[in-house]
């Protein structure tokens, strides 16, 4: 199948903001209907990204949410063995129909959609190794076989399949390479800058810069074992804002530094370095 | 035409084969690169890189291979002239246009389109010049010009392509690089494997179905234990002295290691500078067990991880101590006592965060035949996890001679 040039291109929504780096991943995605991997720091939006895909097309949104336990299979679909034979045993419906025992998965409903749907398998990496090698196929070929009824299901529309990775295992290649693949990189204090006006509107402009700059000098503070990313600085300025603060400094006296800073290590040392060995309030 | 920029980047280590050079081909016959350089730099980095460690490599193997294209601007150009022509098939053009084409011989089209290129600072926006922006001109989809502005005028943005890519933001995640937290943890995540063990409380579906079917149908449920992580780790960290310069990274290793949650059973001894009879619990070198009773307690199976310089005056490997640390003329060497280390584990690696370029001389290169060495980079941690999982050791890196 030659891939057929999509007229829709994807150019961020009013709350998700790109870059052209972004945008030329997800166009390429879309155009060659490859699955789009997106890898990048916890909190840079990832996930936020499938979602904007979705609504700035306008097609439905499907996730699937994958665990260290999640098997490829119960991507396509389930067939509950256990309530047949619980069925044949105690005798409760049509056990002769074993269609009524097959439950799709999230794969097997956006193949099914008789729509275009964008799937996003979230947190890939958190499954077995194997993982990803299961999938080549079906997403190859946006196809699979029910073995135990021998139908076929096969897309109607190719789903626009988003893949996010935290990249705590390694991909295989052969998956790699099917894929497109884009990493988020930190906002610089520019984007960010929008990002903040995106999610907090109105916003007095000088408790902003000043929250920016606080975020970046905590970010550039080597000792941290874990640096606050974009979702924790939303959160943080909600907070700020909730409270009433007005203006906020990187001394001993930083409002909610818990929104920031989620480890024990970094609260002490950010306030053994900036705080004279003062525990800010947390 | 971008045939050599794949090959320069397999030579650099980014192994593209022919299905990034379709997906690539597909792409810009799509026209997503909107026909510039700037474009094209985006959709190759996204259908090209399919890892950030080689984000790096690709920026640097684009600067080389399209700085040239910058400032002769002679490939370019090429490409250029045979989008121009596409783009006379593809317009409807009026017979005055057409006229005003047939003017200029290709030769004509090509200097001017070099001397633009060379002009590239300077803002050429008068839209009704026939190679110029605007949209007005039947070559507007060129995109050369809007090239040609994007490089002069509109700075702030996001930058050219290649001011991009000689950026190298990338640099921070090549895997060549010493380690920080994260990756480590990622690295020793590939050293757990499972095994079914103890009580048996998990659902054995495919047991019960040929379970019930034997039974005639009667229900017939089958449990089986559950998998559990089943790595046992000995990691032993060389403390003090010359290993003072490492203390960053060899902290963030123990801070990956100790929150490690797949291991069995993880056990962590400190040494200074080569192990004599006994390891120690603290990095004050208190406490611990000596080496036979290490070898007494812990199986063969147990994989043993060593960190350290191996770097150290030559008459430190030859010691004689006995097995509680203390000097004795009949007690056994240093090196011996690294041996018995290696003989009792099946699978050891010793990890060094001595650049590799030092290993061939001094008692670096003792140690490393008696432990397969690796470096403590994210590619070395990850090469030693193989050798410690498989037994196998990727050619080229491992230092066992």
């Amino acid at each position: 199948m030659t891939p057929v040039p999509t007229p829709v291109r994807f150019k961020g929504t009013d709350s998700y903001l790109t870059n052209e780096g972004l945008q030329a991943a997800v166009n390429c995605a879309l155009t060659l209907q490859r699955p789009l991997l997106v890898k990048g720091e916890p909190g840079t939006g990832k996930t936020l990204l499938a979602e904007a895909i979705a609504q700035s097309l306008g097609h439905r949104l499907l996730t699937w949410h994958v665990k260290s336990t999640t098997r490829a299979q119960d991507g396509l679909y389930v067939y509950d063995t256990v309530q047949r034979l619980y069925d044949s045993r105690f005798g409760d419906g049509d056990v002769r129909d074993i269609r009524r025992y097959i439950r799709q998965g999230p794969l097997g409903e956006a193949f099914s959609a008789p729509e275009r749907v964008v799937l996003l398998i979230d947190e890939v990496d958190k499954a077995d190794l194997e993982f990803p090698n299961d999938l080549l196929h079906e997403l190859d070929r946006m196809r699979f076989r029910v073995t135990e009824t021998g139908d076929e299901v096969v897309a109607k529309h190719r789903p626009v399949v988003v893949i996010t990775s935290n990249n705590e295992k390694e991909l295989p290649d052969a998956f790699l390479r099917r894929c497109v693949f884009h990493f988020i990189d930190f906002p610089d204090a520019d984007l960010m800058r929008r990002i903040v006006a995106v999610h907090h509107p109105g916003l007095d402009g000088t408790l902003a810069e000043q929250a920016l700059k606080v975020f970046y000098e905590l970010r550039n503070f080597t000792r941290l074992r874990k640096r606050p990313s974009t979702s924790e600085l939303i959160d943080w300025i909600a907070v700020l804002k909730s409270q009433g603060v007005t203006d906020v400094k990187l001394d001993e006296s930083l409002p909610f530094l818990g929104a920031l800073l989620k480890k024990e290590q970094d609260l002490v040392s950010v306030a053994e370095a900036f705080g004279r060995g003062r525990r800010p309030r947390a | 035409m971008f045939l050599p920029f794949f090959y320069e980047l397999r030579r650099r280590g980014v192994k593209v084969g022919a299905q990034e050079a379709l997906a690539l081909a597909g792409a810009l016959r799509a026209g997503l690169h909107d026909s510039g350089l700037d474009g094209f730099y985006h959709v190759a980095r996204a259908l090209l890189v399919h890892s950030e460690t080689q984000l790096d490599t690709f920026d640097q193997a684009f600067l080389a291979h399209f700085k040239g294209v910058e400032t002769a601007g002679l490939e370019l150009t090429q490409e250029l002239l045979s989008w121009l022509e596409e783009a006379r098939e593809r317009r409807d053009l009026s017979p005055e246009e057409l006229a005003l084409l047939e003017q200029l011989d290709p030769e004509e089209i090509r200097r001017m389109l070099e001397e633009r290129l060379r002009e590239q600072k300077e803002r050429h926006d008068g839209g009704n010049r026939w190679v110029g922006t605007g949209g007005t001109s039947p070559f507007g989809n060129g995109g050369f010009a809007r090239e040609g502005i994007r490089v002069g005028g509109k700075g702030g943005r996001q930058g050219m392509a290649l001011m991009q890519a000689g950026a190298r933001r990338y640099a921070g995640y090549r895997d060549d690089l010493v380690l920080d937290t994260r990756q480590m943890a990622v690295a020793l995540r590939k050293l757990r494997a499972f095994a079914r063990d103890g009580s048996p409380d998990e659902l054995d579906v495919d047991e019960s179905i040929a379970a019930t079917a034997r039974n005639a149908g009667e229900l017939e449920v089958v449990t089986r234990p559950p998998r559990r992580p089943n790595t046992r780790v000995v990691l032993a960290m060389d403390v003090g002295g010359s290993m003072d310069p490492y203390a960053a990274v060899m902290s963030r290793l123990f801070s990956a290691a100790s929150h490690a949650t797949h291991f069995k059973e993880l056990r962590i001894f400190y040494f200074h500078n080569c192990v004599y009879g006994k390891l120690y619990a603290t990095p004050q070198l208190t406490g611990g067990m000596t080496v036979p009773e290490l070898t007494a307690q812990v199986g063969r199976h147990h994989k043993l991880v060593m960190v350290g310089d191996a770097s150290m005056a030559p008459y430190e490997l030859s010691i004689r101590t006995d097995a509680e640390g203390h000097y004795k003329a009949d007690g056994l060497e240093g090196l011996t006592w690294l041996m018995q280390l290696a003989q009792h584990f099946e699978r050891n690696v010793w990890l060094n965060p001595e650049p590799m370029g030092t290993w061939r001389t001094g008692t670096i290169s003792v140690i490393a035949r008696v432990f397969p060495m690796f470096p403590l980079t994210v590619e070395g941690l990850g090469e030693a996890v193989t050798h410690l999982t498989r037994g196998r050791t990727v050619k080229g890196v491992a230092a066992r001679r």
